[in-house]
């Protein structure tokens, strides 16, 4: 029994491997370098909602069926996220790191994987309000266009609102949320102007390109997917796109305490996930 | 009999809880002793913005460190690892940590099934499962994975269970090889590697 389960284990992770290398070559899209049990779930469950018999047939299925690859592209790709999620740290950004970013006469922010754009409207708010927001310019970028779009629109779910205002006043807001949005029956409508300093720009981590002179890049709850050498190269990415003393902000479970690329990197705070890049 | 601890197969303990976590934690991790020789991962349900609290108060009174996992982290013997609130936990083929946001599965995150079921592709045959007691019916679809891998599948008694429906869900779903009271799952973990 053993030997048969070691078999058809040994024959998934094949075909899992072809798959991701078709993916690949036939769209562009890598996710060679995920998590293998990320991508494992994420695949069975695909397959099993799509009724595949198996994972050979997947790859049959999206080399010929771009609708079929933009499904799993989907499947792949996990938007969770809300505004000022993590509000204690966002107040962390606000108190400590804002005041360090006046010193520059231009900011430039990088949200990489911005998702569906809740953090990029909280980051634009924060800004607003300790006057900083005129002299910045972000850029929201994510390899998933369904997601971007959504970014762009800026138009949440209403039943979702509670917790964002939640999450702000316990991040140091000092106005009311809903002076940041108009409503209606079933949505909230981020106002315009806090777009005007956003570029919305499709990017992916992985095989695009570095941006340049960031003061500072957020990307969080986006590297948990990556393997370790893939995220180990990300981190050389955000170094090479960072200033000199410039700012890094992970997800609350993220850490580059485990990777080379620690040693280039200092903790703004023992355990709060802002790193400061070398001089 | 020489080195009898290598004749045990399993390598990693892997335990879902749900309601009454807390209580029958505490009377099973204490048992283990300092040198346990493989890791045990718990999947204990808790709400969202729950802290560190629960592993360090676990940590004060066990004889094996008690810590919350970390992304990449590596599963290292005599330590219990529990899933970060909020997060799903997973295990690598190279025996480190993932977390991931993915969707609630049945309500959960973490979520038993998931850690079970992942750990089963990485154990395979040399994996224990546990059942404790829980409200839902999280874990028994992962317990019932970790049989069909040839693991061993353990469940906390139901009469006598806090809250006996997740034991019972588990009995229903998968062959158990062990249906213990709580008092006696944490001896029976220690006997197990028992020089």
């Amino acid at each position: 029994m053993t030997n048969t389960t070691d078999d058809s284990k040994e024959v998934e992770d094949l075909e899992i491997a072809l798959l991701l290398e078709g993916m690949f070559k036939r769209y562009g899209y890598d996710f060679r370098d995920y998590s293998l049990a990320h991508l494992r779930r994420r695949l069975r469950h695909r397959m099993e909602s799509s009724s595949l018999p198996d994972m050979g047939a997947m790859l049959h299925r999206v080399l010929h069926d771009r609708s079929f690859f933009e499904l799993l592209l989907r499947d792949l790709s996990i938007n969770v996220t809300e505004m000022f999620r993590d509000p204690d740290i966002y107040l962390r950004i606000r108190t400590e790191v804002v005041s360090r970013l006046k010193t520059y006469p231009f900011v430039k922010i990088w949200h990489a994987g911005c998702a569906t754009g809740e953090e990029v409207y909280s980051m634009a708010i924060l800004l607003h309000e300790e006057g900083l927001l005129e002299r910045c310019q972000i850029y929201a970028t994510d390899f998933n266009q369904i997601a971007l779009k959504k970014a762009k629109a800026g138009i949440y779910a209403l039943d979702q609102i509670r917790q964002f205002t939640a999450n702000y006043q316990k991040s140091g807001g000092r106005e009311s949320l809903s002076d940041y949005y108009t409503a209606d029956d079933h949505s909230v409508i981020l106002k315009n102007w806090l777009k005007k300093k956003v570029v919305f720009a499709d990017h992916n981590l992985v095989t695009d390109s570095v941006f340049s002179e960031m003061q500072l890049v957020v990307c969080r709850n986006v590297l948990i997917y990556f393997n370790r050498e893939l995220q180990n190269r990300i981190f050389q990415t955000f170094y090479e796109s960072l200033c000199p003393g410039g700012f890094l902000w992970l997800g609350s479970k993220e850490s580059l305490r485990l990777s080379p690329m620690n040693k280039h990197f200092d903790p703004l705070f023992a355990d709060e996930k802002i790193y400061k890049r070398e001089l | 009999m020489t080195r009898p601890s290598k004749r045990v197969p399993y390598e990693a303990v892997v335990i879902g809880v749900s309601a009454g976590g807390l209580h029958a934690l505490r009377a099973i991790l204490p048992r283990l002793p300092k040198n346990f020789p493989v890791p045990v991962v718990v999947v204990q349900h808790r709400g969202a913005d729950s802290d560190g609290f629960f592993a360090e108060y676990l940590d004060q009174r066990c004889l094996v460190q008690v810590k919350e996992a970390e992304e990449k982290e590596e599963a290292a013997p005599g330590t219990v690892y529990l899933a970060p609130a909020n997060y799903h936990l997973l295990l690598e083929d190279d025996r480190t940590f993932s977390l991931t946001l993915e969707s609630r599965v049945r309500f959960a995150r973490p979520s038993i099934d998931v850690l079970f079921e992942s750990a089963a592709d990485v154990y395979g045959a040399n994996l224990i499962g546990i059942i404790l007691t829980g409200a839902n019916d999280d874990g028994s679809r992962g317990l019932a994975t970790i049989k069909k891998r040839g693991g061993l599948a353990v469940v906390q008694d139901p009469v006598g269970a806090e809250v006996d429906t997740m034991p019972k869900a588990a009995l229903q779903a998968a062959k158990v090889d062990f249906v213990l009271p709580l008092a006696a799952i944490g001896q029976f973990l220690a006997n197990l590697y028992e020089e």
